[in-house]
């Protein structure tokens, strides 16, 4: 049994229309007009313990509502889930007491108060043990370097040693199951590098299980081995990074710098994405033409002075791969 | 493990949370309380002005009116001091999306509401209404006995049963309109202002309404007729006058029903 | 200047006043509960009103019909009354929202100004309507005469209601942007309401007509600016304040809603000073 089963997961929002306008808005006064939005339209996925998961997808697509669904907030139009057994919006309390939820852009800190008085009032609300929450504290605080802050304000911190924060206060209760709802949303170079690194151990070391969703393609880069993408309500793919990679977009690129004006080249296979000075961007298949002869053909005719082969970037996989299922933002 | 005495220690807990994050603003709180005081004093004064111009009322003077006023302030008072997490529901919980961080813990919203916040500001209403009283025992006067004072009690608890079930509706309303800041006022504004005037003097579908639908006369004018040791004029029995309060906690006790009815709800909507 | 320019010139706080007043006018069920409130509010004030007429109505300044009217026109009016701050205000500062008006090529204070008459009407449009309908309409219908919201007493008085009527709103706005000036510069919307709401309630005369205030207090009740919020425009309604006393009123309306902008002004162009020296 998987410790998180979602089968056929649908949710449809009715919503209010209203015609543009003043005269909108004094007809919506009296009467409303509504319409259904399937916000999820038949997702089925399941996970294991231990599993890392990246959720993405353009905005809309139906990613904070599968969040919202499996942490017990919403309840599901139809369609099953299970999370460690229970059904979330059924069992709510006993439900939110295994996982843990950070959100990116909302806090669960107490505004006014120091940060360790806010632990210790989610101890009490999570009902940890004492000396038990006292050893989880003192790890946690070693692991994110919490020790400077504990007496400051939550107001004070700045946003990246806020998250740190946040990231401790979910993990107080030892949660077997993490959501981590766009984690790295306006965070700076240095804290996105040190969330990213706090997953992967937690993931590695203690074995939490963590569904991520996140717009930032370098934390699935850097953190899945599994990305679910989901377009219009519905689950566009499954699978590894790589996978998705092959996919939508095998090609390679080929950087050259000429050391004389970049040549005319006309290669069976090969595209020039971009050309400027001495320089040259090639796109090429590299089941059709291999690197190592492309290269070796190129060399061969010209004077070449600099010369490196790498991959589209993620975003632009990503993004052809939502143009390809007409999945973007409507 | 989920047994009252654990719920009451975390509210413990949650209440010297509060304070301590009032106390990092000691000069907003002082304003507020001193403008809660300023505020209700202003309300008496317009009772004052009334009772000024045109004499008794009702058969009732004015130390007696401002006996039930000084009663009714002190249970909304109290009821507002406890249940702010239910006040500020629309805008601060539902609005914001907070409401998910509650639910996502491991405890009743219900306990993690009242437990937000406790508001010393409205130490400010009931200082007012504790001078109010003194004023109106001189006035009367009232002689204050073992009953009347444990009657007095009673009906305190009930009146803040009452008004902290209105404020529980209000919030359920929330659930369903998005600006729900004005309903406060019809029930429990509007409830000081309608119940801190003696009952006869309203129409008789006004004074059913007080009775048997927001029972505040319930709370408030029976009780204090009893106080009074004065056979009420709308014929009550005196037996029945120290019962009333129950009301209030039946109503509370049905706040509480449309409350689950809107958790369902918005477990469905989301928002 | 041409007519076309100065339409070009007002067009930001017309849009500003429109966006607003659109956005408002969408919560219906927020404007039904606005209404049932006052309708409640109201129903309490007229039957205390009617309990101490009936003890002793020679002790009363005006008449029980027109105490009546003076209450139901005063719970339509409501949302027209300053008693809460613009809650966008706080909003905007906690949020750095202001920091934008400030880079919008418009006058601060105007752009305000315009939006939070846009939330006054929009609130106020549907539940006036609701509220004539109900108490000037249906309660005559039902036999209800006596408790009714009566017309205007004679053409006189209809007509000074209509600058008394403008007049109370642009006061009320200018009141409303003092206050929203003082929440944006010390972050206490609460404390501010706590203090605005019943100095307003009372010295409007929306709590009780300020002739019901002992009598030696008129003088000073007569003239402060609040009096320009309800009793003015409303003893001009049904010809209480006519003639000359009605254009005085008039004048004290235009008086301090002058002395209240000019005021406002100058304290938000402290306040954005002090914002733009605290880069927030």
């Amino acid at each position: 049994m998987p410790q998180i089963l979602v089968e056929a997961l649908a949710k449809t929002y009715r919503v209010a229309e209203r015609a543009p306008g003043l005269a909108g808005a004094v007809r919506g006064l009296v009467r409303r007009r509504w319409r259904e939005v399937h916000a999820l339209a038949g997702v089925s996925f399941s996970l294991e313990a231990g599993e890392l998961l990246a959720f993405i997808g353009p905005n809309g697509a139906g990613k904070s509502t599968t969040v919202k669904i499996l942490s017990g907030i919403l309840r599901p139009t139809s369609g099953r889930v299970e999370v460690g057994g229970l059904v979330p919006w059924q069992d709510r309390v006993r439900h939110v007491a295994r996982i843990g939820v950070v959100f990116g852009q909302r806090s669960q800190l107490w505004w006014d108060l120091p940060v360790i008085d806010g632990f210790d009032l989610l101890a009490d609300i999570y009902r940890v043990e004492a000396t038990r929450y006292r050893s989880r504290r003192d790890e946690l605080v070693a692991l994110l370097r919490l020790e400077p802050l504990l007496d400051q304000p939550v107001r004070q911190l700045s946003l990246g040693q806020r998250m740190r924060a946040e990231f401790a206060a979910s993990l107080l209760h030892d949660p077997a199951i993490l959501f981590l709802d766009e984690p790295t949303i306006g965070l700076d170079a240095p804290s996105k590098l040190a969330v990213r690194e706090f997953v992967r151990r937690l993931n590695r070391e203690q074995g939490v299980t963590v569904l991520l969703t996140t717009h930032d393609m370098h934390d699935v880069e850097a953190l899945a081995e599994r990305v679910i993408v989901i377009g219009q309500g519905r689950l566009l793919a499954d699978g590894s990074v790589e996978s998705l990679r092959a996919s939508v977009l095998s090609e390679r690129r080929l950087y050259i710098d000429f050391a004389a004006p970049a040549p005319e080249l006309a290669i069976a296979g090969v595209t020039v994405r971009a050309r400027s000075g001495r320089s040259l961007e090639l796109a090429f298949d590299p089941s059709k033409i291999p690197a190592p002869s492309l290269i070796a053909a190129i060399a061969t005719q010209h004077a070449v002075e600099d010369i490196h082969v790498d991959e589209p970037a993620i975003e632009e996989v990503i993004t052809r791969f939502y143009d390809l299922h007409d999945a973007g933002e409507s | 493990m989920n047994g009252p005495l654990n719920s009451l220690a975390l509210y413990g807990r949650y209440v010297a949370t509060s304070l301590r994050a009032q106390a990092q603003y000691p000069a907003a709180t002082l304003m507020l309380t001193a403008g809660h005081f300023a505020a209700t004093a202003i309300e008496f004064l317009g009772v004052f002005a009334l009772f000024n111009r045109f004499g008794a009322v009702g058969g009732w003077s004015f130390g007696e009116a401002a006996l039930f006023y000084a009663l009714v302030n002190i249970m909304f008072a109290l009821a507002d001091l406890l249940t702010r997490g239910f006040d500020v529901f629309g805008t601060d919980f539902v609005r914001t999306g907070n409401f998910d961080r509650l639910l996502l813990r491991p405890r009743s919203t219900v306990l993690q509401l009242i437990g937000h916040e406790v508001r010393l500001s409205r130490l400010g209403r009931l200082l007012q209404a504790f001078a109010v009283l003194v004023l109106a025992t001189h006035l009367v006067p009232i002689a204050w006995d073992a009953a009347s004072i444990a009657l007095a009690l009673w009906a305190v608890a009930g009146g803040v049963a009452l008004f902290a079930g209105i404020l529980v509706l209000q919030a359920t309303l929330a659930f369903w309109t998005v600006e729900s800041l004005e309903i406060v006022n019809v029930l429990t504004y509007g409830g000081v202002q309608a119940a801190q005037y003696p009952l006869n003097i309203y129409a008789a579908w006004f004074r059913r309404l007080l009775t048997f639908g927001v029972p505040l006369a319930c709370v408030a004018y029976y009780p204090v007729v009893a106080i009074l040791k004065r056979p009420d004029p709308l014929g009550a029995p005196d037996w029945l006058l120290p019962l009333t309060p129950l009301a209030g906690f039946a109503f509370l006790a049905l706040s509480f029903l449309a409350w689950r009815a809107g958790l369902a709800h918005y477990a469905s909507t989301g928002s | 200047m041409t007519t076309s320019t100065m339409g070009e010139m007002a067009r930001p706080y017309l849009a500003a006043f429109r966006a607003r007043f659109q956005l408002m006018l969408q919560y219906r069920t927020a404007a039904l509960m606005g209404f049932a409130t006052q309708c409640w509010w109201g129903a309490i004030r007229i039957m205390v009103f009617a309990a101490f007429y009936g003890v002793h109505a020679a002790a009363a300044p005006i008449s029980l019909a027109d105490a009546v009217t003076y209450v139901w026109l005063g719970q339509a009016l409501l949302a027209l009354l300053p008693w809460v701050a613009d809650p966008e205000i706080g909003h905007a500062v906690r949020t750095g929202g202001v920091g934008y008006d400030r880079l919008r090529p418009v006058d601060a204070y105007g752009y305000w100004y315009a939006r939070t008459l846009g939330w006054m009407i929009a609130r106020a449009v549907p539940r006036a309507a609701l509220m004539l309908l109900a108490a000037g309409i249906v309660l005559p219908l039902v036999g209800l005469e006596a408790w009714a919201w009566r017309p205007p007493s004679g053409l006189e008085a209809a007509l000074l209601f209509v600058p008394a009527y403008v007049l109370m709103t642009a006061l009320g706005a200018a009141v409303l942007m003092l206050a929203n000036v003082i929440v944006a510069a010390s972050l206490n919307e609460r404390g501010v309401n706590a203090i605005l709401t019943p100095l307003v309630i009372v010295f409007s005369g929306s709590l009780l007509p300020l002739d019901f205030f002992p009598d030696a207090l008129r003088p000073f009740l007569h003239v402060q600016p609040f009096a320009g919020l309800v009793d003015i425009p409303f003893r001009i309604y049904f010809a209480d304040l006519k003639g000359a006393a009605a254009l005085q009123g008039l004048a004290l309306q235009a008086g301090w809603t002058f002395v209240l902008v000019a005021f406002g002004r100058l304290a938000m162009e402290r306040m954005m000073r002090r914002l733009e020296m605290q880069g927030g």
